[in-house]
C-alpha cells in the first residue's frame, strides 16, 4: 500500500477514534439540530399545514447551524496540541490529509444529522413521500456544509472570537446548497419534478471536493505561519 | 518583472499615487456631473415607471461596481498570494470597504426603487438577493481581515477567502436566480426592460465611470494611507515628513 494511503487511513481510524472517545462533542451539535427544528412549532403554532410548508426550510436551515457549531472541532484540538504542524510537515500532500480529516468530521457530524432527519421530519409532518427525498438531499448536502465548512475552520483557526467569525465567512457560501436541498423536499411536496435539484446538489459536491480541500489547505499554511 | 518591481516599491507608488489622486477625483467630479444631468435632466420619462426609473442611474452602476470590485480584490489577491507582492495586498485590503458600500448603495437604491415598484421595501427579487449575500461576503472578508493583527498574515487569509467566494458568487447568483423564479410570478421580478432607449444608455454608462474612477481615487487614497503605517519605520517615511515640517 502506498505510503500516503496508509496515513489516509491511520488519520482516519484516529480521528474517529479520538472523536468517540469524547462522544458528547459529537453529540452535542445532533442535539442542537433536534432542539432548533423543535423550536419552530412552538413558536408558529402546531397546526399541520403550517409546520408541512415550512418544514424542508426550517430541517435545512437547522442542519447548516448545527454544522456550522461543529466547525471549530475540525481543527482547533490538533492546533493546540501541535499535531496539526506535525501534519503540515509530514511528506503527504496537506490537501489529502484535510480532505481526510473532512470525511472523518462529516461522518461524526453530518451523516448522524442525515440519519436523525426522518424523526424530524414526522414532528414537522412531512408527508411520508418526501422523507427519501429529504435524506437523500441531506445526503448530497452535508458533504458540502464540511468542505466549505473546513475552508471557514482553517481561515479561522486560532483566532480571538472564531467561533462567530466563522458563521460569517461560511454561511453565505452554504445559500446554494440550502437552496437546492430545501427546494428539492419542497418540491416533492409541490409534485414538480426534481431530478434538476439533485443534479446540481452533486454538482455542488463535486466542485466543493475538488476545489475545498485546495482552499482549506493553503488556509492552514497561513494558519499554521 | 524589473518593472514591476520598481513601480510596486511602496516609496515609489506613494509619490505616484499622490500624483494620481487629483487627476482620478477630478475625472470622478466630471463624469458624475455630466451623468447625472443627463440621467435626471436630459433623459426622457419611462412611460411605465415615470420619473421613479431614474434612481436606476444610481442603483445598476452601483451594482455593476459591486461585483467589478470583488473580481479586482480576488484578482489583486491571487496576485499577492501568487508572487507576495506587498503592493496587491494593500490593493485588495483597501478594495473591500469601497466595495462593500457600493454594494450597500445598490441595496438601499434597490430597496428605495422597491417602493414604488413593488409597493414595499424589501422583495425577495433574486438581483437585490444575490446583492444582499455579496454583501454578507465582504462584511466577512473585512471582519476576518480586521480579527488578524499581522498585516501580511491577515492579506493572505484575506485573499484565499475572496477567491473562495469569486468561484462562489456565479453559483450563488444563478441558484438565487433558480429559488426566485421558483417562486414568484416573473412579472414581479421586471424590473430592468430588455431594451433601453440610447438617451439613458450614456447617463448609465457615464455614471458607471465615474463611479470606477472614484473607487480608484479613494483606493489610492487608502493605500497611500496603508503604506505610511506599515513603513513608518523606514528612513524614506521618515526624511519626508521632516520635509514637509514648517
Amino acid at each position: 500500500m502506498p505510503g500516503f494511503l496508509k496515513a489516509i487511513g491511520c488519520l482516519l481510524r484516529r480521528d474517529l477514534t479520538v472523536a468517540l472517545r469524547r462522544s458528547t462533542d459529537v453529540l452535542t451539535p445532533l442535539v442542537f439540530f433536534i432542539i432548533v427544528v423543535s423550536l419552530f412549532p412552538l413558536g408558529l403554532g402546531p397546526e399541520p399545514a403550517v409546520l408541512r410548508t415550512i418544514a424542508p426550510g426550517v430541517i435545512w436551515v437547522a442542519a447548516l447551524l448545527a454544522t456550522m457549531l461543529s466547525l471549530n472541532r475540525l481543527f482547533a484540538n490538533d492546533h493546540a496540541d501541535g499535531t496539526l504542524e506535525q501534519m503540515a510537515l509530514s511528506p503527504h500532500p496537506l490537501t489529502v490529509l484535510v480532505l481526510t480529516k473532512v470525511a472523518a468530521h462529516w461522518m461524526l457530524t453530518g451523516l448522524p444529522l442525515v440519519l436523525i432527519s426522518p424523526l424530524l421530519a414526522v414532528q414537522m409532518n412531512l408527508p411520508e413521500s418526501a422523507m427519501g427525498t429529504l435524506v437523500l438531499s441531506l445526503l448530497l448536502g452535508t458533504p458540502v456544509l464540511s468542505l466549505l465548512g473546513a475552508v471557514g475552520a482553517a481561515l479561522t483557526l486560532g483566532l480571538r472570537g472564531g467561533g462567530v467569525l466563522v458563521s460569517l465567512l461560511v454561511l453565505p457560501l452554504y445559500t446554494p446548497v440550502l437552496i437546492f436541498g430545501a427546494g428539492a423536499v419542497a418540491g416533492v411536496i409541490a409534485g414538480i419534478d426534481i431530478e434538476a435539484h439533485f443534479s446540481l446538489l452533486a454538482a455542488f459536491l463535486a466542485l466543493a471536493l475538488t476545489l475545498a480541500p485546495w482552499a482549506a489547505a493553503a488556509a492552514l499554511r497561513v494558519s499554521l505561519d | 518583472m524589473q518593472y514591476m518591481h520598481k513601480y510596486a516599491s511602496p516609496k515609489f507608488f506613494y509619490t505616484l499615487a499622490g500624483q494620481l489622486t487629483p487627476w482620478m477625483a477630478a475625472l470622478t467630479a466630471l463624469l458624475l456631473v455630466a451623468g447625472l444631468y443627463l440621467g435626471l435632466f436630459v433623459a426622457p420619462v419611462d412611460y411605465q415607471q415615470g420619473e421613479s426609473y431614474r434612481i436606476m442611474f444610481i442603483h445598476v452602476p452601483a451594482a455593476w461596481m459591486s461585483m467589478f470590485i470583488y473580481v479586482c480584490m480576488a484578482g489583486a489577491g491571487a496576485i499577492a498570494l501568487v508572487w507576495n507582492v506587498k503592493l496587491f495586498e494593500m490593493f485588495a485590503g483597501n478594495c473591500a470597504p469601497v466595495g462593500a458600500s457600493f454594494t450597500f448603495l445598490a441595496l438601499v437604491t434597490g430597496s428605495l426603487w422597491g417602493k414604488p415598484m413593488w409597493g414595499a421595501w424589501w422583495a425577495w427579487d433574486a438581483r437585490l438577493t444575490s446583492e444582499l449575500i455579496l454583501f454578507f461576503l465582504y462584511i466577512g472578508y473585512m471582519a476576518l481581515q480586521a480579527s488578524i493583527d499581522d498585516p501580511r498574515r491577515a492579506a493572505r487569509a484575506a485573499a484565499i477567502l475572496a477567491l473562495v467566494g469569486v468561484v462562489n458568487i456565479p453559483v450563488i447568483h444563478f441558484s438565487v436566480e433558480w429559488w426566485n423564479t421558483l417562486h414568484q410570478p416573473a412579472s414581479v421580478s421586471k424590473i430592468g426592460t430588455p431594451s433601453i432607449h440610447p438617451s439613458m444608455i450614456a447617463p448609465l454608462l457615464l455614471m458607471a465611470f465615474a463611479f470606477t474612477f472614484y473607487f480608484v481615487a479613494v483606493v489610492l487614497l487608502r493605500m497611500r494611507n496603508e503604506i505610511l503605517e506599515r513603513e513608518r519605520h523606514t528612513t524614506w517615511v521618515a526624511d519626508m515628513l521632516e520635509s514637509t515640517k514648517p
